[in-house]
C-alpha cells in the first residue's frame, strides 16, 4: 500500500479535525439567565422518558401523554398561558437510552423534562449535562420552598441529590424483600410467618425444602447475565448486611473480608445445590426466575416490589399466580447475623428508582419547573397509579393508596426506613458489572479466593487507581 | 441401475433433505407463531387466529413505523444507487491517480465506524445541520457509510461493461450524456438493482443510527420498534412480535423476489480469477 | 495494483446480495465516454463528500479518540484528557481482550473459513445436477436466511434454542438443555453458517459454470473418483475463488455483530467477540476512549488479513 494516497480524505480531514475539539468536551456556556420567557404566553415544553406506548413501560407513557399533559395544558390555559407539551418517548435498553440522552446533553438540546435512572445523577452532573435545581431555576426560596419536598422522605430524595445538592425530583421507589413460597413452606415443615434473622437461617430454610423434589430452594441472582439485577437482588443486600456498602467515604470497595462473605454466600448457595447455577447464566435468567416462582418451583426469592405488583399480580401480571395473596410469604432481608448490618440494623435492603430533571438548556426554566412540580404533586401521582397499587415519592399519596395492599404498606413502612440508594457516580456501572463478574465466578465454580482477587484487580482498574479502593 | 448408483441416488436425496431441514426448521416459528392463539417460543401446529394481526394493527406505531423504515431505506437505496453509479463509472473510465488505494483505504476505514463512540461525532455532524429528528439525515448518514462498498462492487459491473459499446457510439457521434443514458445505463442495470437491494437490506436492519439520531417515536423505523417489543423492561410482547416480525421481514423477501425475477440474482460468471 | 472487495460495512450488517468481487476489467481506464476529467470529478465529488462526512471523519474522530480517557458521562465527558497510548498497552494486557480475540478465531474459522465455505461449496456442487425444482427450493430457504433482517432471524434462533420450548429440545428430546449457555460458541457457529452460506454457494455455483464441461467429461472418462475430479479439475480453476471468497466472509464475519443478539457475550464472556466487546465497553463500561482504541486494532487485524490474501494472490499469479 505504498501509493496510499488519500489525499481528497486527508483534505477532509483537516477541515475535520478542526471540528474534533467541538465534539469533545463542551467549551463551557456562559452563565444564562434563569428568568428568560418567564413571561412567555406561548410555550413549548418536552418529557423525555424511555417509556412508550405499547412497548417498554406502557403504562408510564400512556399515563404521560393520555392525562398528564392535557391537565397540564388545560391547568395553565386557565392561567392564560398557551402551552404544548410534547412527549418523546423511547423504548430501549437503558444504556443506549443514557446514550442517547448524553449525546442531546452535550449538543446544548434535548427535551426539557427529563426522566433518567436516579443513579445517572452523579454522571450526568458530573459532565454539566445537568445543573442543581436552584440554579437552573434560578431562586432557591422558590424551588426549597415548594411543599411537595416535606412530602418526599429524606432517605427517596437520595435518588435526585448528588453532593448534597438538588437535581431533581424524585419519582416513585422500591424496596427489597426476600420472598417465599408458603405451600412449598408448608411441605417442608417451615413456618407461615417466616422471618430469618441472620443468613444462617436462610440457609437452613433452604436446607429444608431441598427436600422435596423437583423445587429450587433459593433463588439469589448472581452472574452477569442478568446485569444490574445482580447487584440489586443480590450483592448489594448481601453487602450492606455485613455491615457495609460499595463505597465508603470516597472509597470503592475492594477484595475485603466481608466482600469474601459475600461471594461465601453465594457459594453456599450455587455451591451445594440449594441455587440452580446455569439459571444464572441465561440471557433470559430473571424472566425465568419468575416464571418457576410463579411455578412453584422456587422456594426462596430475593426480589422487589416490583416482583409483587407487576410479576405474580393475580390478573396483569407477568407471571401470574391466581393465589398471591395466600401462597406468597415475604420477611425482611435479614443482616449476616443480628445488629451486623450497616448502621448496626438487624435488617437492610436496597432501593433505587427514578428522577426527573430539568435541562438546563430549556428555553423555558420557569414553566419547566412549574410542569415538574405539577408532574409530582399529590392529585398527578395518584392518577398516576391509575388505581394500581405502588410505592409513591409521596408519603400523603401512599398512605391512601397503600392501605389496601399490605405488602406494599409493610415496604413503605417497614423497608424505606431501613434502605439504602447506590451512589450515583460515574464509575458505578464498572464497579457494579465487577461485582457481576465476581458472582459469575463463584457460581460458575471458582473459589472465593480466586473470584475476590480478581475483584481487586478489576476494580483497581475502573475505580482508576489502587488510591480510590478500600482495601482490608 | 447398479447398487452403487442407487445408494449414490439415496446419498444424495439424504443429504439434500438435511440440509434443507438445516435451513428450514429455525424459520418454521416465524410461519406459525403470528397465527397462534398462544404463540410462545416453541413452534407447534398454531390454534389458527387472526388475533394477532388484529392487536398489531392496533399496535400505535406498528404501521407507522413500516412507512418510516420505507421512506428511510427507499431514500438510502436510490441515493446509494445515484452517487455510487455516478462515482463508479468516472473511476472506471477516467485515470484518477492513487484510485485503487483511496477506495481500498476508505473501505477499510468503513469497517471502524460502526460503533457507539463513532456516533458521537454524527450525532454533532447531523445536529449541526439541523437534521436531528428528520428521516432524511438518517438516510443521508446510512448512505454515507454504504457508498464505499457500492463504489466497489459497481465499479467492478462497469469494468466489465466493454469498452467498445461507448467507442463506437462515439463514433457515430452520440453525446457523452446519450452514452450514459442509452448505452451505459442499460447494460449496468442488473448491477444496478443489486446494488439497489443491498442498500435496501443493509439499511433495513439499522437500529442505532435512526434510535440516536431521531427523537420522535412515529418517526422511528421498525428496527427500532423491534428493539422495543423484545426488550426486556417490557417483558416481550409475544402477540405482537410474531407478526410485526413477519410484516418486517415482507418488503425485503419481496425486493429480492422482484429483482430476482428481473435480473437474475446470481452471478453470471461475472468473477474473472 | 490489484483490487479486492473489502468487507461490506458501514451499514453493519453483512446480510447484503450479491456483490461481484473480483480483481478483473483492469487494463488502462480510457475516458471512452469523452467525460473529460471536469466531468468526472464532479460525478464522484456527490459520494466523497457524504463518504468524507459521515465516514472519513468519523473515523480520524474515532482513531484521536483511542488516545484519550473520553467517556460520554461523568467528569471526562466534560474535560477529557489525552493518554497517549496507555489504551494500547492495556489492551496488550487485558485477559477479557485476549478472550474475545482468541473467540473471534474461533468464530470466524469454525462459521467462515470451514462453515460457510464447506457447505456453500457443496450445496454449489450437489445442485449442479438437481432438478430445478429441488435446487430453487434449497437455494430460496439458503438466501432467505440470508436476506432476513437480523434481528428477526436472531429472535428465531433464540427461540430455536430455548431451554424450556425450543425447537431444538423438542426435536432432540432433551428439555432442560440450555445450549445458548452450555455451548454458546458451537450455537453461534452454527448460527452463522446458517445466516451467510448463500454468499458462498452463489459465489462457488458462478465459478464452477467457468469449468470446462470437456475436462469433467475426461476425468470421468480415465474414472477419477469424485474427490479426485475435484481435487485435480475442479479446484485448479476456482482457486481464486475459493480466496477471494475466503477472504470476504472471514472479514464479514470478524466485524459481525449479531452474536451480541444471541447471547450479548455471555455467559460470563464465553462467546464475547470482539465486536460485541467493543461494544460493552463502550455502552456498559461507558469507556469510549478505550473501546475506539480496540476498534483500531481490530482495522489493523482487517488490513493485515487483507494483506496477506493479497500476497498470496500474487504469488498464485
Amino acid at each position: 500500500m505504498r501509493s496510499l494516497r488519500l489525499f481528497p480524505a486527508v483534505a477532509l480531514g483537516a477541515t475535520a479535525t478542526l471540528l474534533l475539539t467541538g465534539c469533545l468536551g463542551s467549551s463551557g456556556s456562559g452563565e444564562q439567565d434563569a428568568n428568560r420567557n418567564a413571561d412567555a404566553k406561548k410555550v413549548e415544553l418536552t418529557i423525555g422518558s424511555n417509556s412508550v406506548k405499547g412497548g417498554k413501560s406502557s403504562a408510564g407513557a400512556t399515563f404521560t401523554e393520555d392525562v398528564l399533559i392535557p391537565k397540564f395544558v388545560a391547568d395553565q390555559k386557565a392561567k392564560g398561558v398557551d402551552v404544548t407539551v410534547k412527549f418523546q418517548g423511547d423504548g430501549s435498553d437503558d444504556e443506549v437510552y443514557k446514550q442517547k440522552l448524553s449525546l442531546d446533553l452535550s449538543n446544548k438540546s434535548g427535551p426539557d423534562l427529563i426522566q433518567i435512572d436516579g443513579i445517572w445523577v452523579g454522571e450526568f452532573a458530573q459532565a454539566g449535562y445537568i445543573k442543581p435545581l436552584t440554579d437552573t431555576v434560578g431562586d432557591a426560596a422558590k424551588v426549597d420552598g415548594w411543599d411537595g419536598w416535606q412530602q418526599i422522605p429524606e432517605s427517596v430524595q437520595q435518588l435526585g441529590i448528588f453532593e448534597s445538592k438538588r437535581y431533581g425530583v424524585p419519582g416513585g421507589t422500591d424496596g427489597r424483600v426476600l420472598y417465599f413460597n408458603k405451600k412449598l413452606f408448608q411441605q417442608a415443615g417451615l413456618p407461615a410467618d417466616w422471618q430469618p434473622k441472620s443468613w444462617e437461617e436462610i440457609l437452613q430454610a433452604g436446607q429444608a425444602l431441598k427436600k422435596l423434589s423437583g423445587v429450587t430452594p433459593i433463588q439469589v441472582n448472581g452472574g452477569t447475565a442478568m446485569g444490574e439485577a445482580t447487584t440489586m437482588q443480590g450483592v448489594l443486600p448481601l453487602l450492606v448486611g455485613t455491615g457495609t456498602s460499595i463505597n465508603v467515604d470516597g472509597k470503592w470497595l475492594g477484595d475485603t473480608p466481608k466482600l469474601r462473605q459475600v461471594l461465601d454466600f453465594y457459594h453456599q448457595v450455587y455451591g451445594s445445590g440449594l441455587g440452580d447455577p446455569v439459571l444464572q447464566r441465561e440471557a433470559k435468567g430473571r424472566d425465568k426466575s419468575f416464571a418457576e416462582f410463579a411455578a412453584n418451583k422456587i422456594g426462596i426469592l430475593l426480589e422487589s416490589d416490583y416482583f409483587w405488583r407487576s410479576v405474580v399480580e393475580p390478573k396483569a401480571g407477568v407471571a401470574k399466580m391466581a393465589d398471591r395473596d395466600a401462597a406468597v410469604g415475604y420477611a425482611l432481608i435479614p443482616a449476616a447475623r443480628p445488629g451486623g448490618g450497616v448502621k448496626g440494623q438487624d435488617f437492610v435492603s436496597m432501593s433505587g428508582g427514578g428522577a426527573t430533571v430539568i435541562n438546563p438548556n430549556t428555553k423555558f426554566p420557569q414553566q419547566a419547573w412549574e410542569l415538574l412540580q405539577f408532574m409530582n404533586s399529590a392529585a398527578m401521582v395518584k392518577e398516576s397509579l391509575n388505581g394500581a397499587a405502588k410505592i409513591t415519592q409521596r408519603t400523603d399519596v401512599n398512605t391512601e393508596v397503600l392501605a389496601s395492599d399490605p405488602m406494599l404498606n409493610f415496604v413503605a413502612t417497614k423497608v424505606l426506613p431501613i434502605t439504602q440508594y447506590r451512589p450515583g457516580l460515574a464509575e458505578y456501572p464498572k464497579i457494579s458489572a465487577a461485582l457481576q463478574q465476581a458472582t459469575a465466578d463463584v457460581v460458575g465454580g471458582k473459589s472465593t479466593d480466586q473470584a475476590a482477587r480478581a475483584y481487586q484487580k478489576s476494580v483497581e482498574t475502573a475505580a482508576g487507581g489502587k488510591d480510590k479502593v478500600a482495601g482490608n | 441401475m447398479t447398487p452403487a448408483y442407487v445408494v449414490r441416488r439415496i446419498g444424495f436425496y439424504v443429504l439434500i433433505c438435511a440440509i434443507t431441514i438445516f435451513f428450514a426448521v429455525p424459520m418454521l416459528w416465524i410461519a406459525s407463531a403470528p397465527f397462534d392463539r398462544n404463540p410462545g417460543l416453541g413452534v407447534h401446529w398454531p390454534d389458527w387466529t387472526l388475533e394477532n394481526v388484529r392487536k398489531t394493527f392496533d399496535h400505535p406505531y406498528a404501521l407507522g413505523s413500516m412507512v418510516n423504515s420505507l421512506i428511510i431505506c427507499i431514500t438510502t437505496a436510490l441515493a446509494v444507487t445515484a452517487f455510487a453509479a455516478l462515482a463508479s463509472y468516472a473511476l472506471s473510465r477516467v485515470r484518477i491517480p492513487g484510485r485503487d488505494a483511496l477506495l481500498y483505504g476508505l473501505l477499510l476505514l468503513s469497517s471502524v465506524v460502526t460503533g457507539t463512540a463513532a456516533m458521537v461525532p454524527i450525532f454533532v455532524m447531523i445536529y449541526q445541520l439541523g437534521l436531528i429528528d428528520s428521516r432524511f439525515g438518517v438516510a443521508l448518514v446510512m448512505t454515507g457509510g454504504l457508498l464505499p462498498a457500492a463504489i466497489f462492487i459497481l465499479k467492478d459491473f462497469v469494468d466489465a461493461v466493454p469498452k467498445s459499446y461507448e467507442e463506437s457510439a462515439r463514433v457515430f457521434g452520440a453525446s457523452t450524456l446519450q452514452i450514459l443514458r442509452d448505452v451505459v445505463l442499460p447494460v449496468a442495470r442488473p448491477g444496478l438493482a443489486t446494488i439497489m437491494v443491498w442498500a435496501f437490506v443493509n439499511s433495513w436492519g439499522n437500529f442505532l443510527v435512526p434510535f440516536l439520531l431521531i427523537r420522535s417515536i412515529d418517526l422511528q423505523p421498525g428496527a427500532v420498534l423491534m428493539q422495543t417489543l423484545t426488550d426486556e423492561g417490557g417483558s416481550v410482547n409475544l402477540q405482537v412480535l410474531p407478526v410485526f416480525s413477519l410484516l418486517f421481514s415482507i418488503p425485503v423477501v419481496v425486493l429480492y423476489l422482484l429483482v430476482n425475477s428481473r435480473y437474475g440474482f446470481r452471478f453470471h460468471g461475472g468473477i474473472k480469477s | 495494483m490489484t483490487t479486492v472487495s473489502p468487507p461490506a460495512a458501514g451499514g453493519g450488517s453483512n446480510a447484503g446480495p450479491a456483490s461481484r468481487p473480483g480483481r478483473g476489467g483492469r487494463g488502462p481506464a480510457r475516458d471512452v465516454a469523452g467525460l473529460g476529467v471536469g466531468r468526472a470529478l464532479g460525478f464522484v465529488a456527490p459520494a466523497l463528500l457524504l463518504i468524507g462526512a459521515f465516514l472519513v471523519f468519523p473515523a480520524i474522530w474515532t482513531i484521536y479518540i483511542g488516545v484519550t480517557n473520553y467517556r460520554l458521562t461523568g467528569v471526562e465527558a466534560v474535560s477529557p484528557s489525552v493518554v497517549g497510548l496507555a489504551n494500547y498497552t492495556r489492551a496488550l494486557n487485558d485477559a477479557l481482550f485476549h478472550n474475545a480475540l482468541w473467540l473471534t478465531m474461533l468464530f470466524v474459522l469454525g462459521s467462515a473459513i470451514l462453515g460457510q465455505n464447506i457447505l456453500g461449496f457443496a450445496l454449489a456442487w450437489i445442485l449442479r445436477r438437481a432438478r430445478p425444482a429441488v435446487r430453487r427450493t434449497v437455494e430460496a430457504l439458503t438466501l432467505l436466511a440470508w436476506i432476513l433482517p437480523s434481528t428477526v432471524v436472531a429472535y428465531l434462533w433464540v427461540a430455536f434454542f430455548d431451554r424450556d420450548t425450543g425447537t431444538l429440545n423438542s426435536i432432540l428430546g432433551t428439555t432442560g438443555t440450555a445450549w445458548l449457555i452450555d455451548y454458546p460458541m458451537v450455537c453461534l457457529i452454527v448460527f452463522n453458517t446458517w445466516r451467510g452460506t448463500a454468499f458462498s454457494m452463489m459465489l462457488y455455483s458462478s465459478a464452477l459454470q467457468a469449468v470446462p464441461p470437456s475436462q469433467l467429461e475426461s476425468a470421468r472418462m480415465v474414472g477419477a473418483s469424485g474427490w479426485q475430479t475435484l481435487r485435480d479439475v475442479v479446484f485448479p480453476h476456482i482457486r481464486g475463488h475459493v480466496l477471494t471468497n475466503t477472504l470476504l466472509i472471514s472479514l464479514w464475519t470478524a466485524n459481525d455483530f449479531s452474536p451480541f443478539l444471541l447471547t450479548k457475550g455471555g455467559p460470563n464472556h464465553e462467546s464475547e467477540t470482539v465486536p460485541v466487546y467493543i461494544y460493552n465497553v463502550a455502552l456498559q463500561g461507558g469507556e469510549l476512549g478505550y473501546s475506539s482504541a480496540i476498534s483500531f486494532l481490530l482495522l489493523l487485524a482487517n488490513l493485515l488479513v487483507s494483506l496477506v490474501y493479497l500476497r498470496l494472490l500474487r504469488r498464485r499469479a
